[in-house]
């Protein structure tokens, strides 16, 4: 299972990104192995349709879920026409790491339109 | 006779572009043959002072992608040379985002499997009529919800009336995408500001627009008399003169609240419109008979 989870900088120690279309990076995590990799994100300065591009980003890396703090109406239908789950975290996870490790313990909610 | 395109334009909103471009349109047409395009496609109030008689509507509308599920391999050509990002691969299936299209067609032309055809959608009207004066009259409107202006202004132009000697075209607000489509391919145009500094900022911009697009401009100050003397200040040594000042008057806010024309109800204005097309006719006539570089 592969989750990718928008981040504020490259690494599991970075700040989470509330913003989905417009994060400055995607932490892409292997929950079966626990290896990862920072992916940029090309769509953070899209003047439109930024949430359709990082949509496209998660699909094109075969995530099974995408994680961040909130996400858009036009992102929203690009994922769940593709079949990836996506789950919302708050302002109070301090980093990648922490988003993560709740994750794990089933503390996040699946997001539903 | 090719008419001369004069467009009304501001940078920052309600400096008095409407009550510049009709005052201008109502001058020219007492001895001229006159169109005046609403090209503020967002709120058009042109047709509110004018109060022409609408004789023809037409739909405004752009290309979307139709893709035939068929046809479609989801090879996903389309989806990576969409700059708009108005598609989008997902599982067995393309997603079209109709506001976030352009209309541009590189989807329909590089779809190898040719599953992708073109249908208009509706996004907003044009209004063509006539005023009592005999000024021709055309305006466009975007419907609620749509996103984009553009393609009714480009649609809008279609219309002008060649056989016209002038053109009034009253822009939007704003120094992006919609104003450049206005100004583009006009001889002239009048930049409405008032004297804050607000009003210089978006005043630069407007500069910045028209130095690229390398057309002709002169400067109308409104509400003169309130703000400092930054804008007088930043024009001198700039192309672009101060061609009139219509001062701060409460007069004025009420004429135009009762939706009458600046000079219908104060007619002393008419000699300074006189006088500042007359100037327009004479630099637009000297520029055209310059050598095209």
């Amino acid at each position: 299972m592969i989750i990718t989870i928008s981040s504020q900088n490259n690494s599991l120690e970075s700040a989470p990104s509330l913003r989905f279309g417009r994060a400055p990076y995607f932490i892409k995590y292997n929950l079966s192995d626990d290896t990862w990799e920072a992916l940029q994100n090309a769509a953070v300065n899209e003047r439109g349709g930024a949430g359709i591009a990082a949509s496209q980003f998660i699909i094109d890396n075969e995530s099974n879920a995408a994680l961040s703090g909130h996400f858009g109406p036009n992102a929203a239908r690009v994922l769940s026409q593709a079949g990836i789950k996506m789950i919302s975290f708050d302002e109070t996870y301090q980093t990648v790491q922490s988003v993560i490790d709740a994750y794990k313990e089933n503390l996040l909610n699946e997001v539903s339109f | 006779m090719v008419p001369i395109k004069i467009a009304v334009a501001s940078g920052k909103g309600g400096t008095g572009k409407t009550m510049v471009a009709t005052s201008l349109a109502v001058c020219l047409a007492e001895i001229h043959s006159v169109q005046i395009l609403d090209c503020d496609v967002e709120a058009p109030d042109t047709h509110l002072f004018l109060k022409p008689t609408i004789t023809e509507n037409q739909p405004a509308t752009l290309l979307l992608p139709q893709i035939d599920e068929y046809l479609c391999t989801t090879c996903g050509i389309c989806v990576d040379n969409c700059v708009y990002h108005a598609l989008a691969k997902a599982g067995d299936k393309i997603l079209v985002f109709p506001q976030l299209c352009h209309g541009c067609g590189s989807c329909q032309l590089l779809c190898p499997e040719k599953a992708i055809t073109e249908m208009p959608r509706e996004i907003g009207q044009i209004n063509l009529g006539e005023t009592d004066s005999g000024i021709r009259f055309g305006m466009g409107e975007l419907t609620i919800s749509e996103p984009m202006g553009t393609p009714i202004i480009h649609q809008l132009k279609k219309y002008s009336d060649e056989a016209r000697e002038f053109i009034i075209l009253d822009s939007p607000p704003g120094a992006s995408c919609s104003v450049v489509a206005t100004l583009y391919n006009t001889d002239y145009v009048l930049l409405v500001t008032e004297p804050t500094p607000f009003g210089l900022h978006d005043l630069k911009q407007m500069i910045g627009v028209l130095s690229v697009l390398d057309i002709p401009g002169g400067v109308i100050i409104n509400r003169d008399g309130i703000g400092d003397n930054q804008v007088e200040n930043f024009l001198t040594g700039t192309p672009y003169p101060i061609l009139m000042r219509i001062p701060f008057h409460a007069e004025i806010a009420q004429g135009l609240a009762r939706g009458q024309v600046l000079v219908d109800f104060s007619p002393n204005y008419s000699e300074q419109f006189n006088m500042l097309y007359e100037n327009i006719i004479n630099i637009v006539e000297h520029r055209r008979l310059l050598p095209q570089s």
